[in-house]
């Protein structure tokens, strides 16, 4: 859509937890449109390279998004750079309705003034995602309330409002049933289009349907990258897991 | 819609309307016209403390900061207001009658600003929300939060305690300051004038009800509520959770400081005792009784608390403790909502969903597409 197209890129990340090396050297480059899966065996380090680019696991080598360099910068500055994400455990804020959830999350650059006043209309942007993540109907309902899968749209739905240009997800489908999971891989299509999104999974199949391309870690590694067949082929892949033949599918 | 809109908000406040206009008839009419000067006067001490609750309503309620040392921002504020008294009342260039008794008999060049009306007026909101900034920022940018922060803001209130003990010569010491004589040019024994100043504070509280109203319903109301709930998933956000909670903060304290000032001329007397750990605690307990997170409760439980206390001790003098110490643990552990849980709805729980839309008839539209 944009003339310049956005995108991220990492060289030689590394992140260190007491010596063990979670993350050891991963370069990778996700441009936007480009609907970028993160896969990889229980402890490859998925979830760790999130916190790294989201700042909130402490990490050596480079993360750019754009011109800016992320490292180093604190959790919020990354996030107003455009930088969102989501947790494996849908944490919204219960308490408050999915009009208040999502009205928060658009409004970081509100000044004092507006924040000391009460909400008075619905700004068009949280209108807009209300529609887009199917949550029109349930405004008005505690984000508590909401079911397991609701619950992960709406924290979508709060990122399109942050106006984040590159989407982390951290195992949307998990716990979803299979409509669940198709409507959000259509939803994932949709809004990444124009955004740059990188999608932690362990759902082999929710991948094939819907990733465009794939990196696959291993020990903190980039162990492979490129189309999801592809990869799924590559005989190192599956040596990783559990010495399977490319039919992971049907065993995650 | 939008005029459907406002329209639902007005009814959905008409609870909370008819909460203040309860309030204000209470205090303001008939309080005055069933207690005497003594109850009243005492009840006038009591709205001082509902006005520290409605601070700590918000900074606990709302945001979560379990405050154990509100007192410092009620001393604060109480000491401005105390030593302005004191110099008012030994008269231009005077010196207070404590400093000529364990003094120098010098005025020390910190309290010559109180001398002035204005700079004491503006101090009694700035000291405390100055102090509060400083600390509070430090301290929740190091993210310090739950048990950690409620420590250590104890642990202010009696080392400002100590402080004030220290100084006999400039604070009067574990006596405090007392003997007042009139309150900016109002002589304290004339009984009208003690009438006024209950006016005044009850007014006063009134006014902080409707500030902290207001935040309620504001954006920054939600926003704290999603920082206590959510710390970190606010951060991802964008905002910076330390500047929201630093806010809240310095609002507790600011109301801590006006209450304390405006209890100063109607108890008399302010001294260490009355800011140190125990009143600290003290304030607290109204706050968890009535209900920490709502509008009415901190205030309501504060005042019922004090006026408790005050008729027990009278009955029955060594039991109060006791008592209070039965209530606290009872409410926390079977009512942690506050009294206020018990009227089944939450004065403040607006946009309850229910009336306009039933959510379960309209399926999402992300589901139609997908089946």
């Amino acid at each position: 859509m944009s003339m310049t197209a956005d995108y991220l890129e990492l060289s030689d990340v590394r992140v260190e937890f007491d010596g063990f090396r979670a993350v050891d050297g991963v370069s990778m480059t996700v441009l936007q449109g480009d609907l970028r899966f993160l896969i990889g065996p229980n402890g490859a380090g998925k979830t760790t390279l999130v916190d790294a680019i989201t700042g909130l696991a402490k990490a050596t080598g480079s993360i750019r998004f754009g011109r800016s360099d992320l490292l180093g910068r604190p959790v919020h500055r990354i996030a107003r750079l455009g930088i969102g994400r989501t947790f494996q455990t849908a944490s919204v804020f219960e308490e408050l309705s999915v009009l208040q959830n999502l009205d928060i999350a658009a409004g970081a650059h509100r000044g004092p003034l507006t924040l000391l006043r009460a909400r008075t209309a619905v700004p068009a942007t949280v209108e807009e995602a209300l529609e887009t993540v199917g949550l029109a109907a349930h405004r008005e309902r505690k984000a508590g309330e909401l079911s397991h899968g609701q619950k992960q749209w709406l924290e979508i739905g709060m990122l399109l409002v942050q106006n984040a240009r590159v989407l982390a997800l951290d195992e949307p489908v998990a716990g979803m049933s299979a409509d669940e999971r198709q409507a959000t891989g259509e939803l994932l299509h949709a809004v990444g289009a124009d955004r740059t999104v990188i999608v932690v999974e362990h759902d082999m199949d929710f991948m094939r349907a819907f990733a465009d391309s794939v990196t696959v870690l291993h020990a903190g590694r980039v162990l492979a990258e490129g189309g999801a067949t592809d990869v799924q082929a590559d005989p190192r892949v599956q040596e990783v897991y559990l010495g399977t033949s490319g039919s992971r599918g049907e065993v995650a | 819609m939008t005029g459907k809109a406002v329209g639902g908000n007005v009814r959905r406040s008409l609870p909370t309307i008819a909460g203040f206009a309860g309030i204000a008839v209470a205090l303001l009419v008939v309080a005055p016209s069933l207690l005497s000067a003594f109850r009243l006067s005492l009840l006038g001490q009591f709205v001082c403390f509902a006005i520290v609750a409605v601070g700590i309503g918000l900074a606990w309620g709302r945001g979560g900061m379990l405050t154990l040392g509100q007192g410092v921002y009620f001393g604060l504020g109480a000491y401005v207001m105390a030593m302005h008294m004191k110099l008012d009342d030994a008269g231009p260039g005077g010196v207070p009658d404590f400093m000529q008794l364990y003094g120098s008999g010098e005025v020390p060049w910190w309290w010559e600003p109180f001398r002035s009306p204005l700079v004491t007026l503006v101090a009694v909101v700035a000291v405390p929300g100055i102090v509060a900034f400083a600390l509070g920022w430090a301290i929740f940018r190091r993210r310090v939060r739950g048990a950690y922060f409620a420590i250590l803001s104890q642990a202010l209130a009696a080392a400002f305690a100590i402080l004030l003990i220290g100084q006999q010569t400039t604070t009067g010491g574990t006596n405090g300051l007392n003997g007042f004589r009139s309150f900016f040019g109002y002589d304290l024994f004339d009984p009208v004038n003690k009438r006024m100043l209950f006016f005044l504070a009850s007014a006063t509280l009134l006014v902080m009800l409707l500030a902290a109203w207001q935040l309620h319903r504001s954006r920054y109301g939600e926003l704290l509520v999603a920082v206590r709930d959510q710390e970190e998933r606010v951060r991802f956000l964008g905002y910076d959770p330390a500047m929201v909670k630093t806010v809240a903060y310095v609002l507790a304290a600011v109301m801590a400081g006006i209450g304390g000032a405006l209890f100063v001329p109607i108890a008399g007397i302010i001294s260490p005792e009355d800011v140190g750990v125990v009143p600290s605690i003290g304030f607290l307990i109204g706050v968890a009784i009535g209900g920490r997170s709502t509008l009415f409760g901190p205030a309501l439980g504060a005042l019922a608390v004090a006026w408790a206390q005050t008729s027990l001790s009278e009955s029955f003098p060594s039991m109060w403790t006791y008592f209070q110490g039965a209530l606290f643990v009872f409410v926390i552990a079977f009512l942690p909502g506050g009294l206020a849980a018990l009227s089944g709805r939450r004065p403040l729980r607006r946009r309850r969903h229910g009336g306009d839309a039933d959510p379960t008839d309209a399926a999402p539209a992300r589901e139609e597409a997908s089946v």
